[in-house]
């Protein structure tokens, strides 16, 4: 912690609690995908370390460099926008995969319906 | 006017994330980052996209903050059955929910809404019967998810699109 | 000082509770015990090393690691999406 050498305490303070409450999440989600029983529970078990815990993160980073360099230092909304708009679609696909696999199998626990076997 | 900036928003956002990206506001990165963002613009008219029309800015911004504090909720929902449960994911469950929204930029807000609130995700969108087929992680009621998705966006979303 | 002491310590511990949480998806990763359970262990742990990297970022006061947590946020996304894509249909380019 060189760097922070004229930082005000509730910044700091601040930041802790931002960075601290981020971790926490992810690691709850993470410690989903360890605990939940099958496949489709576990998918939404990353979503809390890709929503409230990057965007807690994102936010004590936004505001240390920004106290810091006592200039807005916003460029963490990039991430924060390309992983909001790119989770679902991995996701999305991803049970869509998991999906098609188990409806080809003829696994008893999705539903099946006319599913059409995709274009090659 | 609308042949040099067929997409103005894109442009704009475009022109803002060179900006972050550089971490300046300086004329030479305005000026660069403005012809990268009008040149993508064009190339982007090229391809002749589906053009979206919000029709009430307010709506999408009052929706944008619903969404905010339902994801905070679910976050706290779903942490406390991964952490308190005795047997997580035992109420895990498919919903299908019949659809009345029909705009494409629609169902593809919907799907982005649902899927990145945690608990729920968007499965498979059947446009022939207009069914929705959506995976749940504490499905006791189903009543209450299918009014959830209904009445709190899917009602919003055909006011701002349709 | 203590204020940046207090951010010292909870740097540190929320490194700890992001290495806890990689490890947690490792075994995800390793166990499986399907294909798709290893794909969404990987996809979890870029998502916990972009935060991890963004963590080291408020620690060393450098714009080098917000780069670094950029560039893994956009490759998992396309490598996710290249191993779902290839679960679905055999193949990844068609």
């Amino acid at each position: 912690m060189n760097a922070a050498g004229n930082l005000p305490a509730w910044a700091a303070l601040l930041t802790a609690l931002c960075v601290l409450v981020g971790a926490a999440v992810a690691l709850i989600g993470s410690l989903g995908l360890l605990r939940l029983g099958s496949f489709y529970a576990r998918v939404h078990a990353p979503t809390l370390g890709t929503t409230l815990g990057m965007a807690s993160v994102l936010a004590g980073s936004a505001l240390y460099f920004s106290v810091l360099e006592a200039r807005p230092v916003v460029h963490e909304i990039l991430i924060a926008a390309f992983v909001t708009l790119t989770t679902p679609v991995t996701l999305m696909l991803l049970v869509r995969a998991a999906l098609y696999r188990d409806r080809t199998e003829g696994s008893g626990e999705v539903p099946g319906g006319t599913w059409r076997r995709p274009r090659r | 006017m609308n042949w040099l900036l067929p997409y103005p928003l894109l442009s704009a956002a475009l022109l803002v994330l060179w900006l972050l990206l550089n971490q300046s506001v300086s004329a030479g990165h305005v000026i660069l980052g403005s012809v990268l963002a009008l040149l993508a613009a064009w190339a982007m008219a090229a391809l002749r996209p589906e053009k979206a029309r919000i029709r009430r800015p307010g709506a999408a911004l009052r929706l944008a903050g619903l969404v905010l504090i339902d994801i905070l909720r679910s976050n706290l929902a779903v942490g406390r059955i991964i952490v308190r449960s005795r047997e997580p994911g035992v109420n895990a469950g498919f919903l299908t929910i019949p659809l009345d929204l029909r705009d494409r930029q629609g169902l593809a807000v919907l799907a982005i809404i649902i899927t990145s609130t945690p608990g729920t995700i968007w499965v498979n969108y059947d446009a022939a019967k207009g069914t929705l087929l959506l995976h749940v992680l504490d499905l006791v009621d189903e009543t209450v998810w299918v009014r959830t998705i209904k009445d709190r966006y899917e009602r919003r979303l055909m006011e701002i699109f349709e | 000082m203590s204020a940046l002491v207090i951010l010292g310590w909870a740097i540190t511990s929320a490194q700890v509770m992001l290495g806890l949480a990689m490890c947690c998806v490792t075994y995800r990763l390793v166990a499986g015990p399907r294909a798709q359970d290893r794909i969404l262990g990987l996809d979890t742990l870029y998502v916990n090393a972009m935060l991890m990297l963004v963590t080291f970022g408020i620690r060393t006061g450098g714009t080098l690691y917000f780069e670094a947590a950029l560039v893994i946020g956009l490759l998992g996304f396309v490598s996710t999406l290249a191993l779902a894509k290839f679960l679905m249909r055999g193949e990844v380019i068609e």
